[in-house]
């Protein structure tokens, strides 16, 4: 062979090599398969690496779930340790990278249907698939649903109140046991512990990354307000309800400076400030503690939850959100009939899975928070769930019952939440980080911009 | 198409060609001794296509068309002209073009000064280009994590306001200041960024032959004349060729707003129209939207571009 023969070869075997490369880097659309009786399903949200003990969890789970179910194989797949980073979901929806079973919040209904991935899975959401199927919550069950169409199935949920660091409100002189119930509390109990100094914020919020838009809702559900009409085609935020929230987080912010200097804080930031002794309140779930115990160093000791504060008064709202699996388009019967099983065992049966309270309690998972909160009280599952949560508790029950014990009426989020929530970051952020933004002006912005993205929504 | 006067004919072909001329082969005749050429070329070509003119392509297609319930429909110019109505539009163009305009002043000056003087010196040139090289080595996140946190830290504690305050100068709320988040934008980035334009303006100093300098001095030509009548002439190409593409890079700002001001900062400060792409695309679920100003950019990127080909070429 020539020098230009062998040129020739080792330029062709590099172009085939290139081919077979960008063959091998591409993915199928559809990772699963199912023949015969056996059948195979992607699941995502599988815990990050750096989550040590409940990655250890989800693997003995799918262990024991396969040995149970010979016929099922479960391909996990890790999307990070939030499962839902609004930008990366996204990009998995709209490139059909979505794995067989995946997770979303239950505000993201509208965009998953939207995207025409999901798949309806009415007829097969049975208590055959799923035991404790009747007595999981009809409102968590509605969220996944349109009309009387289901397409997801709820697997978490949660409503918001105030947390609050029990260390640094008796350094303030405050009394742990009576935390704040109005908004005008908040504001004098914020000026007390940010007085502790050392770079310590009274109250802390979010401005960024939708979570600032997330709290001015739970917010302004608190006050009784809306962010959208109820039939959902207008922004109903810019009046004397949403003008109460955003002066209320002015004042402490400028007037009073109980709220620290770094602001544009999104969800990681301000846990990570929280679980550092940093911050004496915030609105939140219950599970925010288990984030910031697990992921931001910080102690269960330090917490405590008091229902979520209103103006003058109880609160007359609190935002109820939640998270779930859809079903992705296209599968098999028998490839949705095993994504049922999985999550009936792995999140939806007592004992198991996420309700492994006796597994959870030595591993300083959090056991004996009051949510989630699934199952319909009085039903069986609720009672044989709570029993169990009871006899395990790892964290003082006491600190959570102000909370647990004066339930707040639940709002649920908007339809198309995440893009008002997106909008709505922008009024936060500017009242927390400019002492001459006008909160007129920042509503009227916001307002617009939401009704015009309602509209594009409806077209 | 090509015209009349190359295109290969039988006669021309089989006749010796004029000297200096390559006679022209058929068509299948050239691809056959070409092969090897073509193969090479074709990872290229593949590249190219399945990554950046596929892409092109589908986003003019996408900004004319909707997507709902995973049916896609065409809407005409709608997504344009939300876009337009869109409030941080302008903000975002603003701001792009505040951030370019300063980004030419202090990161397309700053290096070249910084390039001369390395140039001038006779000693530790090289450990002075690590030094200066070892911010690119960096990732651009982790850097920009270093200005977020130590650097731009609104507090007192933050190493820009201990220095200001040490120096009894008022302090910054940096990122969070709608005055200051885009020069503090344009200091980080030109710190990241400015290794690589010193690294390619000192080898352009370096190919500037010495006797031009030794006359310019036997004319009594000072540091500053020798600079504007030697070196600048000198490099001219190179810095004409750096401004575009300082251009360009700039005009394309996003990681800088998302990682120091978590997104747009206060009131849109820190929005750049990259940044306003992500935000349509992804945080409010609106992808053709983002398309259709994906368009408008490439258009505007598209024009300047063809502007600085065709004045270089006159000027050539």
């Amino acid at each position: 062979m020539s020098v230009t023969q062998y040129r020739r070869v080792a330029a062709l075997a590099a172009v085939a090599g290139l081919g077979l490369a960008l063959a091998a880097c591409s993915t199928k659309g559809d990772d699963s398969s199912s023949s015969g009786d056996k059948v195979t399903i992607t699941v995502d949200c599988m815990p990050v690496g750096s989550q040590k003990e409940l990655l250890k969890d989800w693997n003995a789970d799918v262990e024991a779930f396969q040995k149970l179910n010979p016929n099922i194989t479960i391909k996990s797949v890790s999307v990070g340790a939030q499962c839902n980073n609004p930008p990366d979901f996204t990009a998995r929806l709209a490139g059909g990278t979505v794995t067989d079973v995946f997770y979303a919040y239950m505000t993201d209904l509208q965009q998953v249907l939207d995207s025409g991935q999901a798949m309806e899975i009415t007829q097969y959401a049975t208590k055959d698939q799923i035991p404790t199927w009747d007595s999981i919550s009809k409102e968590a069950k509605a969220a996944f649903s349109e009309g009387d169409k289901l397409y997801g199935i709820p697997t978490k949920n949660y409503s918001m109140g105030l947390l609050y660091n029990k260390n640094l409100f008796t350094q303030a002189g405050l009394d742990p046991k009576n935390p704040p119930k109005t908004w005008e509390e908040v504001r004098e109990a914020a000026k007390k512990i940010s007085a502790l100094g050392n770079g310590i914020a009274g109250y802390s919020d979010y401005s960024a990354g939708n979570t600032g838009g997330w709290h001015f809702t739970a917010e302004l559900f608190s006050q009784g307000g809306q962010v959208v009409t109820a039939d959902g085609k207008k922004a109903d935020f810019n009046n004397d309800l949403g003008k109460k929230v955003l002066q209320n987080l002015k004042d402490m912010r400028y007037t009073d400076k109980s709220m620290g200097e770094k602001q544009l804080l999104q969800w990681a930031d301000l846990l990570t400030n929280a679980g550092a002794g940093k911050v004496g309140m915030f609105v939140g779930a219950p599970d925010a503690t288990t984030a910031i115990v697990t992921q931001f160093q910080g102690k269960y000791q330090d917490w405590a939850m008091a229902p979520m504060p209103g103006q003058g008064g109880p609160a007359k709202g609190t935002l109820g959100g939640g998270e779930g699996y859809f079903f992705k388009k296209g599968l098999s019967k028998a490839q949705v009939e095993a994504g049922l099983k999985w999550l009936a065992y792995e999140k939806l049966t007592v004992g198991k899975g996420q309700f492994d309270y006796v597994r959870a309690k030595p591993e300083n998972n959090p056991v004996g928070l009051p949510q989630p909160q699934l199952f319909i009280p009085g039903s069986d599952a609720f009672k044989a769930d709570n029993d169990l949560k009871v006899a395990n508790a790892n964290v003082t029950v006491d600190d959570f019952a102000l909370f647990a014990n004066n339930p707040v009426p639940i709002k649920f989020e908007p339809a198309n939440a995440q893009a008002i929530y997106a909008i709505l970051d922008s009024a936060m952020s500017a009242i927390l980080t400019n002492p001459n933004a006008s909160v007129d002006d920042e509503l009227k912005k916001a307002e617009d911009k939401v009704n015009q993205a309602l509209a594009a929504a409806a077209k | 198409m090509p015209s009349a006067t190359v295109a290969p004919s039988p006669v021309h072909a089989s006749h010796p060609a004029p000297s200096g001329r390559r006679p022209r082969k058929a068509p299948a005749q050239r691809i056959t001794n070409n092969v090897t050429g073509y193969a090479f070329l074709i990872g290229a070509v593949l590249c190219f296509a399945l990554f950046s003119w596929y892409p092109m392509v589908r986003g003019v297609v996408m900004s004319f068309q909707r997507t709902r319930r995973g049916v896609t429909t065409w809407v005409g110019w709608d997504n344009y002209e939300r876009i337009f109505q869109d409030p941080s539009f302008w903000t975002a163009w603003k701001n792009t073009a505040y951030f370019t305009v300063l980004a030419l002043v202090l990161g397309y000056a700053v290096p070249f000064v910084v390039a001369i003087i390395f140039n001038e010196l006779r000693h530790a040139r090289g450990y002075l280009r690590v030094l200066v090289y070892l911010p690119v080595m960096l990732p651009p996140a982790s850097a920009l994590f270093l200005f977020k946190y130590y650097a731009y830290d609104p507090s007192e504690a933050g190493l820009f306001n201990a220095i200001l305050k040490f120096l009894h100068l008022p302090t910054s709320q940096w990122m969070q200041s709608t005055s200051m988040a885009v020069p503090a934008m344009v200091l980080a980035s030109t710190w990241m960024n400015m290794g690589g334009a010193v690294l390619i303006y000192l080898a352009a100093l370096q190919n500037i032959p010495g006797s031009l300098y030794e006359a310019a001095e036997l004319d009594g030509a000072g540091l500053f004349k020798r600079i504007r009548h030697v070196t600048i002439p000198q490099t001219k190409l190179i810095l004409s060729l750096m401004a575009m593409l300082q251009v360009v890079a700039t005009m394309q700002l996003f990681i800088e707003p998302l990682i120091l001001a978590n997104g747009a900062g206060t009131q849109d400060s820190a929005t750049s129209v990259a940044y306003l792409i992500y935000q349509h695309g992804f945080f409010q679920n609106d992808l053709n939207g983002a398309a259709a100003l994906g368009v408008i950019m490439l258009v505007v990127l598209g024009g300047f571009s063809a502007a600085y080909v065709r004045l270089s070429s006159k000027q050539d």
